[in-house]
């Protein structure tokens, strides 16, 4: 038998318990994916949402946790031959307890069912539109070009887009399912191959925002990261020109050697590393991601390396770092990544690249801003 | 009528005896241990999942190796941990409880445990031939074809789940049989008791589930062995078709889950708030509607997929309303236990845990079912911290409370109730402690499956909380192993009818003899023991109950006719396994996607199919029963 002094000690503590963790709950919006703190309608949407089924959530677990400890402590076994008085049932209260409920989802549906479409259909469907690609494990995004619509601007890893925007997504995938999500921005969508998902996503605060792959993708699915920066409208508009344009080519003759070897054949990158920006709209990418502006990514590999330092600036030195440590060997870094599998330099020893040639490649990568 | 010159096996005790049984009680332990032990290798699972997640970037485990522990976990949790569970009350309880001697088909069932074991091997032989799967217990299309997986691990998993999907069929059809046909005379369906309804709805949602998968599995191993285009996505395939194929097998399976476990605790609670059930009818009735619209809502696991927001909206409201009859058997079983006169033994005590973590879990489903809000829970933790209180606090704490309440009739030993509740609080804490703060990681952003993370995200604190309550839950089931394991021989004799029970299987003894019943009792009442009991306490007030009716071990005994045991059902699923072996290996598909056929594996198929072949030939010449010696049955 149970002491009950000892079970409501129990219970006590477990109430303090449950006031700790939300009071812990509270703390988060601060965290970088968390989805308490929404920056733009739809997460906003969504949020709100959450909080109205919550909130009927919270008082049904108290009504009814409340009612069972209840019953539990007032009818506990007091004398082994009692014989309570044989219940079968009693329509009223069954009818009450159907009613109850049904009532309560019906009521929740309602709003629901409102941001259902809201979140789908685009409020303007002219607006910028983003491509993007997933890739095991990478995300790939095309704009249109500012001057020649028929042709893209591609870039990898970081989403730009203006604040304050209606932003239109085309989801795809070039391989496997991946899941575009960006928690503080907008819930996910699928990014399903041969299945054209669309969305809208919209931030009306400019700043850097965290964003990952939810759909479970093979090997390295916990490393397919991206990130999103929301500029004011101008410096958007003068980032897609820049990257519209190709890279001004160094004098540097360390440079100079590392973009031959980075077009040999023996190192074989730029048979998957296309180093133009543009390329003609609608045709995929090719392999790798698009090397064209790689010195001004925040972050490299699918969000392994964080090129950033504490300004929240690319920095060219933590930048080469990370390009050394990537390139030199990148399957201990990613295991089973793509690069370390089929890229000339890494299957075949002959080709394993020098450090001549490392430090010529690393000079040329991160001189491409 | 003996056609093959291989005589009945006569094993009364021995490894020969379980191999060659077709008792329903028997199969029921077998089914019992091997789900068990099972499970356990699915903790161990688990165990390593926690402990790489202890910590940001932590690399104790590979990748590659994580990928295959969640796939196997789950797998293993599923179909070889709970479903068989599920199974082994379905063995050991159901004759029982409608005064039966043994189920419609007895050498059918033996079948179901063999296959069963044979698909479960299939599957965890896989850790030492480093071919486990690791695309997910949801094996979506097109991670799963061959272009982007290789190797043998997805053909494993393929081919254990369709040799389970056997057992589970056979078992299925044998249990609806032995249901509708085989109740002691005056138990109408509306006498049955509550766990034998459930057995018989989840035994229906399984005969027509499973079908489903099993299509779905035919079509994944011909795109990987012979190249069809199925889900071939460059040959134009939409994989949305393996999702919707999977999740409409894949959500009743999720009441085939849930469905036995409500069962046990409608037993349960009764008994030991000496109440009858509160609305037997509606309970029953709500069991059948939430059976009915399990099939009407598969699509809210694919929220995030783009079927576009009129699908959202429709599958949003059936998810929502089918909180409905959950909700009324949460009501009713608290109505059983409101103003009843309740004993906190260690069966009863999962069996309310089970009541009170299901509305955690309960809840937290109806939130997902909101699709818009849904689009930022699914495949998070979140959806993690859900899974496990429906499953774990729910189906597993039922499954538990079963095992200690059926204990002493299934062993007639009583087990040893403090070292029970004991297990108890640690498998209540941990269960909180374990996945309670999933709730906050998942909100948080961190999404399911994945092998790492980087610190600084805000899941650092609650992943180790997480991990630390593995360790509670890690303690709990050895003590629970050690509580069994002693008790079988040396627990206290437990008596016929320790609980004061109210259904059938209290009225004979324990354990219960071969034959079960000496005499089929006459059904005059829902929960027929209990009346009966009332009824001589007034018929001879004062007086002690006796406590044995029907059965006893009197010399009348040997007069019973039961089956005889058989080879046949294990070698059948001998043949079905070592085919099945073969199966997995017949194609060899190189890197550049050359496909050659492996000779010792379609040998070995061979082998399997002929071993099956012949051995159900020789059990459909097997006559249930030899001729008596004497001539006949007219001497009885």
């Amino acid at each position: 038998m149970l002491n009950f002094h000892r079970r409501r000690k129990l219970l006590l503590g477990f109430l303090m318990l449950g006031a700790l963790v939300a009071l812990m709950l509270g703390c988060t919006p601060g965290d970088p994916q968390s989805t308490f703190d929404a920056d733009g309608p739809v997460a906003q949407s969504q949020l709100n949402l959450f909080w109205i089924i919550l909130g009927a959530g919270a008082v049904v677990f108290v009504a009814v946790q409340g009612a069972l400890i209840y019953l539990l402590i007032k009818f506990r076994r007091r004398r082994d031959d009692d014989i309570p008085e044989q219940v079968e049932g009693n329509h009223t209260l069954e009818f009450a307890w159907t009613a109850g409920p049904t009532a309560i989802v019906l009521l929740v549906a309602i709003p629901t069912i409102f941001t259902i479409f809201d979140n789908q259909v685009s409020p303007e469907p002219g607006a910028l539109t983003v491509d993007v690609i997933g890739h095991q494990w990478w995300f790939e995004f095309r704009y249109d070009h500012p001057d020649d619509p028929t042709k893209d601007v591609v870039f990898a890893g970081d989403l730009h887009i203006p604040v304050h925007e209606v932003i239109n997504v085309n989801l795809d995938s070039v391989d496997v399912i991946h899941s575009f999500w960006i928690p503080k921005i907008a819930g996910k969508v699928d990014m399903v191959p041969n299945n054209d998902n669309t969305m809208w996503i919209q931030s009306d605060q400019t700043g850097t925002y965290y964003g990952q792959c939810a759909e479970f993708c093979g090997v390295q699915h916990a490393n397919m990261r991206f990130k999103v920066i929301v500029h004011t409208r101008e410096d958007f508009d003068a980032w897609l020109r820049a990257e519209a344009t190709p890279p001004e080519e160094s004098q540097d003759p360390l440079v100079a050697e590392g973009k031959k070897v980075f077009r040999s054949a023996s190192a074989g990158c730029s048979g998957c590393h296309a180093t133009d920006p543009v390329s003609n709209d609608g045709v995929a990418g090719r392999e790798g991601p698009n090397l064209a502006h790689v010195a001004s990514r925040t972050n490299l590999a699918g969000g392994m390396f964080d090129n950033r330092d504490e300004s929240g600036n690319v920095n060219l030195s933590i930048l080469q770092d990370n390009l050394r440590t990537w390139i030199s060997d990148p399957e201990s870094v990613k295991p089973g990544n793509t690069m370390a599998s089929e890229g000339a330099a890494y299957i075949d020893p002959e080709n394993a690249l020098t450090e001549a040639e490392l430090s010529a490649i690393v000079a040329y990568l991160s001189s491409l801003k | 009528m003996t056609t093959l010159a291989i005589p009945r096996p006569v094993h009364p005790t021995g490894i020969w005896s379980w191999i060659t049984t077709i008792d329903h009680k028997r199969i029921g332990v077998l089914y019992g241990v091997t789900a068990f032990l099972m499970f356990f290798s699915g903790g161990i699972e688990a165990f390593l999942i926690r402990v790489q997640l202890a910590r940001p970037e932590q690399n104790l485990i590979t990748p590659e190796i994580f990928n295959q522990l969640f796939t196997m976990h789950a797998t293993t949790m599923i179909f070889l941990g709970v479903m068989p569970l599920s199974a082994a009350f379905f063995n050991f309880v159901v004759p029982l409880q409608i005064g039966a001697r043994d189920v419609a088909f007895p050498r059918l069932n033996a079948f179901s445990y063999w296959t069963f074991l044979g698909g479960a091997l299939l599957l965890k032989i896989s850790w030492f031939t480093h071919s486990a799967p690791n695309g997910g217990w949801f094996g979506y299309s097109p991670l799963t074809g061959i272009t982007y997986n290789l190797g043998h691990g997805i053909d494993v998993w393929i081919i254990s789940l369709q040799v389970l999907g056997i057992a589970s069929l056979a078992a299925s059809f044998n249990f609806i049989v032995t249901i509708l046909n085989m109740r002691a005379p005056g138990m109408g369906l509306m006498r049955m008791p509550l766990f034998t309804w459930m057995t018989m709805v989840t035994a229906i949602l399984l005969v027509l589930a499973f079908p489903v998968i099993t299509v779905a599995l035919i079509e994944l191993y011909f795109d990987r062995a012979f190249g069809m285009n199925f889900f071939n996505v460059a040959a134009g395939a939409n994989p949305v078709l393996w999702q919707h194929l999977f999740w409409v097998f894949g959500h009743p399976e999720v009441y085939i889950l849930i469905l036995p476990a409500m069962g046990i605790v409608s037993e349960i609670l009764p008994v030991f708030s000496k109440k009858p059930l509160f609305g037997y009818a509606t309970v029953v009735l709500a069991g059948v509607i939430i059976a009915f619209m399990g099939w009407m809502v598969w699509s809210h696991h694919m929220f995030t997929v783009g079927l576009g927001p009129v699908a959202n909206s429709v599958f949003t409201v059936t998810t929502m309303l089918i909180a409905v009859p959950t909700g009324i058997k949460v009501f009713n079983w608290m109505g059983t236990m409101w103003g009843g006169s309740i004993s906190y033994k260690t069966p009863m005590l999962f069996a309310i845990a089970f009541v009170s973590m299901f509305i955690i879990g309960g809840i937290s489903g109806v939130m997902h079912a909101v699709a818009a809000s849904d689009a930022q829970q699914q495949d998070t933790y979140f959806i993690v911290a859900h899974i496990h209180y429906v499953l774990f606090g729910g189906a597993i704490f039922a499954i538990l409370a079963g095992t200690y309440y059926w204990y002493p009739k299934l062993t007639g030993r009583m087990y040893d109730e403090k070292l029970g509740q004991w297990h108890f609080w640690l498998m209540f804490i941990g269960q909180n402690i374990t996945f309670f703060p999933m709730h906050f990681t998942g909100m948080n952003g961190m999404p399911r499956r994945i092998y790492t993370y980087y610190g600084g995200m805000g899941w650092d604190f609650w992943n180790m909380v997480s991990t630390i309550g593995v360790l509670f839950l890690l303690v709990g089931f050895l003590i629970f192993i050690h509580n069994m394991a002693r008790s079988w021989k040396k627990g206290e004799t437990a008596g016929a009818d320790p609980w004061d029970g109210r259904t059938l299987e209290w009225s004979i003894p324990s354990p219960p003899p071969e034959y079960n019943f000496a005499e089929i009792p006459n059904v005059q009442d829902r929960d027929d023991w209990w009346e009966e009991k009332q009824r001589r306490r007034e018929l001879a007030p004062g007086a002690p109950v006796p406590v044995v009716a029907g059965g006893s071990d009197s010399d009348d005994a040997h007069d019973i006719h039961l089956p005889q045991p058989s080879y046949w059902p294990f070698f059948v699923s001998l043949g079905l396994f070592i085919g099945g072996m073969g199966l997995v290996y017949l194609i060899n598909v190189s890197d550049a996607g050359l496909r050659t056929l492996n000779w010792v594996a379609l040998t070995t198929t061979v082998i399997g199919v002929i071993i099956g072949m012949v051995s159900v030939y020789a059990w459909s010449f097997e006559p249930v029963n030899d001729p008596e010696p004497d001539g006949g049955h007219a001497a009885h």
